[in-house]
């Protein structure tokens, strides 16, 4: 009965830096709450009623030391805000080789699918140092994807993509948790993520057989969507081609102005349900809204597809 | 006033004396509506309490089992929350001891509009019977900041009827803090300057200027919510153009002052017990002043805390970090000052000074887990776990709460006339100090490990802490319920008190216990800082008292 | 020695104080400190409103665009005028109140209220234009044709017309909602007004009720200021 963690495990790269900054706060925190606690003792014993002490002119301000706990909190605040900052901020940037993960929460499960194609349920496997990034989305209400293991979280809103990543170090099984309070079955919406060396990993993805990959997919429902109609190669009709266009500005009319807009996961998601909200500029718009037609995961693997794109052309 | 005419001879009749339910129910006393408002808040805490209580039983044991269902646990944590916070905490110490002492403590006969006063009460029980309503006739299960668009589209229970309570109860707290507001302006007595009134009506009216600027906005977020719900307008629909991020937005733009509505008047107490306790006058007035002010006016600015995983861009959560951190050095200073002010004092250690330093160690732990939770990158670990549930009870409870009890222990004789047993008192503040750690530090160790809140169920390596945690919340509930008990009690011996059984500067002390209806017999006129003690003084009739004794 | 005034004073032209105030003063100053505040709340009540509309026009300026043309300036414009005269015929209430004219006090509150009734109606002219063309959200809701038209031009599928659709509803549910919540505020304030004229046509205020009206007055001229921000947001922004 006595041995229940006390610490959560260190999984990831970021797992240890996040845990290093606790202690150094939690350390802060004893200081300091340690001091009040010892100067409000020590000043009840030697201060009580009828303890012979000097009690002649107790202080009633004294600017240097309202100075002094001022700076020093404030220079302390400092510290740990700027450590945090930069902690945070590398949470926004995955490494450019990290490996996509789409995820789908819905009321209430997880739906993860790999870019080679294979798709889980509330079960991701990856591969031990390998850095993954998260493409999320909900399909009902805010949920937040949470792995205490690795110290990471983001919410997962309807109609909109957030993402986050990691790159676990230590093989083993860890808790995935929905963190935001989603309704009847939220404690029930929790998952595994299995960190598997990389050998194992291979062999995991290709149990079922190698199926097609999750950018092959995209493609064959890039067919079926009649998206290829206009989008690919030599059609007559008047359709921008998608090679090499993702991550790359493309040109938006405005009126009669002519911005720039990167053609990221948001801009092609909008593309297919709003097309007409960003036409490229010098072509018509014609493109037909996909809204309702395709499904959250049909999405994700149609980007996978247009990602999967992005070299083509410029290699050609 | 010096009116030629007839001298009416009203005999020195205290604010209790009438009996009838109506003379109760149409008063506009300061010092009546602060009863009926200590009533009140009473019911809904111990009615609060009790969801929690049934909320601890079923974190006893991983699986669902004393709930029948996960529904029946979300409805409860929804109804502890909004009971708690709005019902409980918003009013407990400025609707009960803020109208009870502030008319007193500025030497005025009454707040500003004493119709209005009884009419927030009024308002405020509206809300209140409706919360309850729903509790009896289905619940709600949104929690209680009610995020779209779960309670928008998703939640098939009351949430219109709460999200009505709710903006009905706002407006209690607005005429609450209008009041105080007014009256701190315009009913100081002749002398009582702005730097000679106590830190209690300091701290009450930079609480007031949160009431009056920030339920509002409260208001009108969870109006959007009901219309939304009854119309579908979609104003927070995704999927026709709304964005539930922005209720999200409004809704904390309120709710986090809000966190400062409840603690400040926290401060308000301690700032009173501790100088009293310690007989010498309070160290750093002005700072202490200015610090609950800017408390309220940094308040404002940090909402965006809440949201540092919601989605809002990386540069937005950068600047609600840093201003979350500064607004936790004005609580900083408060804390060293407390503890600056025990310096060369002559200390006694009676109920209200154990709670005020019992506030101080907890108040100080509840804000530096804050600060951690300002931090960006364990913000992102520990946001909606157990540790922030801990951090905001070591506030709330360990803060608030403490403060409250302190009060009502310190004003007790003042209120009612009548000495509370001192030994009773002292177990129940060491009862509630132990049960509260007990039950809310295993909770911080839960959060690290990465226990979600509101959670039905949960990993079973998680148990043995939820265990202690119930064991503590047990120990808790006896040390709230014996005061509630030896309180009620003390009311059956005659008026024993004395107007100032504490040796207490302060207005409200140099009139009878319990004041007479109009507060003072003579005009009053300040003519001395506040906290005037003298330790050496103290020490001299202590040693008297001691050679008295003896002989 | 504090007594309770009424019995003392006779002069009729002093008003009644209230037992706990020191001085007339000291009374008056907390009427309007108070309504100086509760004003405040009511900024920011609307404040709260005004950022959803503003955050929802960045967001869809199409078809927010499209829907704004849809408000009638000129009933509009002309409310803005009836509003503006109500203001002047209330400070003139106001002036009245302190020089203790109460005759023209009553006169001028009640062409406060006669305009302030006229407002609404009008309002209500609007509303009612706007119900009859199926403006209003909710089940009867339904696109102006040219606007259809014109959303099937820049949209060719039913779901993207239907997205439209819905921001165009959008911009009607805030400018009922917003609209709404200020003739609520103008119902309250007409009512005030009538009840003000008639207390002091029967002489219930001692003294000339000056401090009840300059909060009347109060009131009244900040409902006209919401309205002054409401106006140029709603129909004219485009």
């Amino acid at each position: 009965m006595w041995d229940f963690p006390l610490f959560p495990e260190q999984a990831s790269s970021n797992a240890q830096k996040v845990d290093a900054l606790m202690l150094f706060e939690v350390g802060i925190l004893l200081f300091f709450t340690i001091l009040i606690c010892v100067l409000i003792l020590v000043f009840s014993l030697r201060f009580r009623r009828g303890a012979r002490v000097d009690r002649s002119h107790p202080p009633t301000h004294g600017k240097a030391m309202e100075t002094v706990w001022i700076i020093v909190p404030l220079l302390i605040s400092i510290v740990m805000f700027v450590w945090s900052t930069r902690l945070f901020f590398e949470l926004y940037e995955a490494p450019p080789d990290a490996a996509e993960i789409s995820v789908v929460g819905k009321q209430w499960m997880w739906y993860l699918q790999h870019p080679q194609g294979r798709a889980e349920t509330n079960e991701l496997h990856v591969p031990l140092g390998q850095a993954v990034k998260l493409n999320m989305t909900s399909q009902d209400v805010i949920h937040s994807f949470f792995i205490p293991a690795f110290r990471i979280k983001q919410d997962v809103l309807p109609g909109r993509y957030t993402s986050l990543w990691f790159r676990p170090t230590k093989v083993g099984v860890y808790d995935l948790f929905c963190a935001e309070y989603c309704g009847t079955n939220h404690s029930i919406m929790i998952g595994k993520v299995h960190v598997m060396e990389p050998a194992d990993y291979e062999q995991w993805l290709s149990a079922k057989g190698v199926g097609p990959s999750q950018a092959e997919e995209g493609e064959q429902l890039f067919v079926q969507h009649h998206c290829a109609g206009c989008h690919r190669g030599s059609q007559t009709v008047n359709a921008p081609r998608l090679e090499g266009v993702y991550g790359k500005p493309v040109p938006i009319q405005k009126g009669k102005d002519v911005g720039f807009v990167t053609a990221d996961d948001r801009y092609i998601r909008d593309s297919i349900l709003m097309p007409k909200s960003e036409v490229v500029a010098g072509y018509e718009p014609l493109m037909p809204s996909y809204k309702d037609q395709i499904s959250e995961p049909d999405l994700l693997k149609i980007i996978a597809y247009i990602k999967s794109i992005a070299t083509r052309e410029t290699s050609q | 006033m010096s009116a030629p005419a007839v001298v009416v001879e009203d005999p020195p009749e205290d604010y209790l004396q009438e009996h009838t339910l109506k003379s109760w129910l149409l008063t506009t006393d300061h010092k009546r509506v602060g009863i009926l408002y200590m009533i009140s808040v009473t019911v809904f805490f111990f009615v609060g309490g009790a969801a929690a209580t049934l909320m601890r039983l079923e974190l006893m044991t991983p699986q669902g089992d004393v709930l029948a269902t996960p529904d029946a646990y979300n409805r409860l944590f929804t109804m502890h929350g909004v009971i708690m916070i709005f019902f409980f905490l918003v009013p407990a110490i400025p609707s009960v001891l803020g109208n009870f002492l502030l008319p007193l403590m500025i030497g005025a006969r009454d707040l500003a509009f004493p119709k209005i006063n009884l009419l927030s009460w009024y308002v405020y029980m509206v809300g209140g019977v409706m919360g309850i309503w729903i509790m009896i006739f289905g619940g709600v299960d949104t929690g209680w900041t009610f995020y779209t668009p779960f309670s928008t589209m998703y939640s098939n229970t009351m949430v219109v009827t709460a999200a009505v309570a709710v903006f009905i109860t706002g407006f209690s707290s607005i005429l609450t803090g209008l009041n105080f507001i007014v009256t701190v302006h315009t009913m100081r007595a002749p002398g009582m300057t702005w730097f000679r009134l106590p830190l209690f009506v300091w701290s009450h009216y930079a609480t007031s200027l949160i009431m009056v600027l920030g339920t509002p906005v409260l208001a009108i977020s969870v109006i959007l919510i009901a219309l939304e719900r009854l119309f579908g307008v979609g104003i927070f629909d995704p999927a026709i153009g709304g964005d539930p991020i922005l209720f999200q937005h409004l809704f904390w733009f309120y709710s986090h002052p809000a966190v400062y509505i409840m603690v400040l008047p926290g401060f308000a107490v301690v700032s009173e017990i501790i100088p009293c306790f310690a007989r010498r006058p309070i160290f750093g007035y002005k700072f202490i002043a200015f610090a609950s002010v800017a408390i309220a006016v940094f308040g404002f600015l940090v909402w965006g805390h809440h949201m540092f995983v919601s989605g809002q861009s990386m540069y937005a959560g950068t600047i609600f970090s840093i201003l979350s951190f500064l607004v936790a050095i004005p609580s900083a200073i408060k804390v060293f000052n407390w503890t600056a002010t025990l310096y060369k004092g002559s200390l006694r250690f009676d109920t209200p000074m154990l709670y005020a330093l019992g506030f101080i160690g907890l108040f100080t732990i509840g804000g530096l887990t804050g600060l951690m939770l300002a931090s960006l990158a364990i913000d992102v670990h520990v946001h909606d776990t157990y540790f922030v549930v801990a951090h905001f009870h070591y506030i709330m409870v360990g803060g608030t709460v403490m403060a409250y009890l302190g009060g009502i222990h310190f004003w007790w004789p003042k209120i009612s006339g009548r000495m509370y047993p001192e030994i009773w008192g002292k177990l129940s503040a060491l009862l509630v100090f132990v049960g509260f750690n007990l039950t809310f530090f295993p909770q911080f160790l839960l959060g690290y490990l990465g226990m979600p809140r509101r959670y039905y169920e949960y990993r079973p390596e998680f148990q043995v802490l939820n265990v202690m945690s119930t064991a503590g919340a047990s120990i808790l509930a006896v040390g709230y319920v014996l005061p509630l008990f030896y309180l009620l009690l003390s009311l059956r011996k005659p008026a024993n008190a004395g107007p100032n059984p504490w040796g207490a500067t302060g207005l409200e002390w140099q009139v009878e216990s319990p004041p007479s209806v109009h507060n003072f017999h003579e005009p009053v006129v300040v003519t001395c800082e506040p906290y005037m003690y003298s330790p050496e003084e103290a020490e001299r009739e202590y040693a008297h008292d001691q050679r008295v004794h003896n002989a | 020695m504090h007594t309770t005034s009424a019995s003392t004073t006779l002069d009729e032209s002093q008003p009644l104080l209230l037992s706990h105030f020191d001085d007339l003063e000291q009374q008056h100053n907390a009427s309007n400190l108070g309504m100086w505040f509760f004003l405040a709340t009511e900024v920011m009540f609307f404040s709260g409103l005004i950022a959803a509309y503003t955050v929802y026009r960045a967001l869809s300026p199409e078809a927010f665009h499209l829907a704004s043309r849809h408000m009638n300036r000129v009933l509009g414009f002309v409310n803005t005028l009836v509003l503006l005269s109500s203001s002047l015929t209330m400070a003139m209430a106001v002036r009245e109140s302190q020089l203790g004219n109460k005759k023209r006090v009553v006169w001028f509150l009640v062409a406060t209220a006669v305009l302030g009734v006229g407002f609404l109606g009008i309002k209500a002219v609007e509303y009612s234009i706007e119900i009859h063309h199926h403006l209003l959200p909710g089940a009867h809701f339904q696109i102006p044709s040219e606007d259809l038209t014109e959303m099937k031009e820049v949209s060719s599928t039913p779901e993207e017309l239907g997205l439209l659709k819905g921001r165009f509803q959008m911009m009607f549910v805030l400018y009922f909602f917003l609209t709404g919540v200020h003739a609520f505020h103008m119902i309250v304030g007409i009512v005030i007004v009538l009840i003000m004229a008639n207390l002091m046509r029967i002489g219930w205020f001692s003294g000339h009720g000056t401090t009840q009206i300059e909060v009347t007055g109060l009131y009244w001229h900040f409902v006209d200021v919401v309205w002054v921000f409401l106006y140029p947001l709603l129909y004219l922004i485009d």
